[in-house]
């Protein structure tokens, strides 16, 4: 019994009505659900925005904090961060530059720029990080005028992933305070025991340069035994994860050595920390 | 609560578990049940996505064209998925940050597909929601599971907490490491569906063929 609704001829307006396997309610309809889709996925993602990039900047400074020693759980991070500086060192020279501002820059972002990278030759490319930002940002730690300690971000690759830390060195440029990873995706319980708070502390008090300036910190593979010469370069590598330790390793003396920061911490060790 | 939904709702848990009697969605829960607090939130994640998912598809059933309706599904699913990441990166940002690639791949986890498929293109919104509900409730049960063992016998804690004082930590514990492997969360889950069947002889499968007796001498 035809009424007058399905009387009605099936108009582009009335699609619905169309059969389900029509080309045109087909294309239609895939539209349709791209546009409600893509709509509902730009809206969230542009509304969270804000609060995902606080996350990540407090994030970076709590673990700032946390490698120069400044932090206990549940602390409030922006107030501790006030006594830090930020500057920007040419790792080429080891001088300080003043070309970009140094709260702004984003050491990443830097590093895909060709105006603002360096690429490492393969033989010196310990990290295997391929390349590297002209200049570095260098955290400092005051106490009045005083600067107490440098925090200077490491990278480089261990088993899975590319592990993004900071080491803390005290204001002589040879004694490390710490080192904390803040981004890395290695095993869990196993190299990604980097994370673990024993093993961390392991890293206080060593030593990173050698009698000739060489540098001599590095990851061992068992226990460092107490009492052996070269002790105080040492640190004992993670059970079971001898590439992360590796890993490790090679960032240090990649970054510590002359491609890295060895000319801005041999400035600081001749004149002492500005 | 009649007895219907009530059956859409319980029957996921154990008598039609997704991942003890489907075997369905089992590599997610190899990689997140290393602690509980990822596996629960991997266990949130999902059964929003795959109650809301089913509940749009379920909506739009009658006019999805059978040529698409797998890409259409996908593109939903897909959706939802993303605005869960955002979410938990913007709310639960450390949690998000363990997850990494996981949430991601909710998208092919084929519990989700499943139901869209099996269940939500046939049958009303509401009873799709609350499938979707069930199912990723099923999901969450072995997830808490497998992650309580996980955790506890692979780093001596439960949500973080010290149950088992470890020798890293100077206690009397050793860490059994395998439990922090993949492998061990399919010796669990194995474990687990064994147990189940045991319980409820009605999900062991008919054998789909038998091996032919042979004599010690007769080759077969």
């Amino acid at each position: 019994m035809p009424n007058e609704n399905e009387a009605k001829p099936a108009g582009k307006l009335n699609f619905l009505a169309l059969s389900n396997d029509s080309t045109v309610k087909t294309f239609i309809m895939a539209t349709l659900v791209c546009l409600v889709c893509a709509v509902f996925v730009s809206i969230s993602a542009v509304a969270l925005k804000p609060l995902q990039q606080l996350n990540k900047e407090l994030d970076k400074k709590k673990n700032i904090l946390q490698v120069a020693g400044l932090y206990q759980e549940g602390d409030d991070i922006e107030a501790a961060f006030s006594k830090i500086d930020i500057k920007l060192v040419d790792l080429a020279t080891g001088e300080y530059t003043t070309e970009l501002d140094a709260t702004t820059y984003d050491v990443r972002r830097a590093a895909k720029d060709p105006e603002l990278n360096v690429k490492i030759v393969k033989s010196d490319d310990l990290a295997s990080i391929r390349v590297r930002p002209k200049y570095m940002p260098v955290y400092q730690v005051k106490e009045g005028d005083i600067v107490k300690q440098l925090i200077l971000p490491v990278n480089g690759y261990g088993l899975w992933s590319t592990l993004y830390g900071f080491l803390a060195v005290e204001n002589d440029g040879q004694t490390i305070v710490g080192l904390s990873y803040y981004e890395h995706a290695e095993t869990p319980g196993l190299g990604g025991e980097v994370d673990n708070p024993k093993w961390k502390g392991m890293w206080a008090g060593k030593k990173i340069y050698g009698s000739e300036g060489n540098v001599a910190i590095d990851v061992i593979k068992g226990t460092v035994v107490p009492g052996t010469s070269g002790e105080e370069f040492q640190v004992d590598g993670l059970a079971g994860a001898t590439l992360t330790s590796r890993g490790v390793g090679n960032m240090l003396k990649y970054w510590m050595g002359a491609n890295g920061y060895q000319k801005y911490l041999n400035k600081i060790q001749a004149n002492g920390a500005q | 609560m009649d007895k219907e939904t009530k059956k859409i709702i319980l029957d996921p848990l154990v008598d039609n578990n997704p991942i003890g009697l489907q075997v369905l969605g089992v590599c997610s829960a190899l990689a997140v049940t290393t602690n509980l607090g990822t596996a629960l939130v991997m266990s949130l994640a999902l059964t929003s996505v795959t109650a809301f998912s089913n509940l749009s598809i379920s909506m739009i059933r009658n006019h999805v064209p059978s040529a698409i309706r797998i890409i259409v599904q996908m593109t939903i699913i897909a959706s939802l998925v993303i605005v869960v990441d955002q979410v938990l990166k913007a709310y639960v940002y450390d949690l998000s940050k363990q997850l990494s690639v996981f949430v991601g791949l909710i998208i092919t986890n084929c519990i989700v597909m499943g139901r869209a498929e099996a269940f939500a293109m046939k049958n009303p919104p509401g009873v799709s929601f609350l499938d979707g509900i069930g199912n990723g409730l099923g999901y969450s049960i072995v997830l808490m599971c497998v992650g309580t063992f996980r955790e506890l016998f692979g780093s001596g804690k439960l949500f973080g907490i010290e149950i088992l004082s470890t020798v890293n930590d100077g206690g009397w514990y050793v860490p059994n490491g395998l439990m922090l492997l993949p492998p061990s969360a399919f010796f669990i889950i194995g474990l687990m569906i064994w147990g189940v069947r045991t319980w409820r002889p009605t999900q062991v499968e008919a054998a789909e063929f038998k091996i032919k007796e042979v004599n010690g001498t007769e080759v077969a």
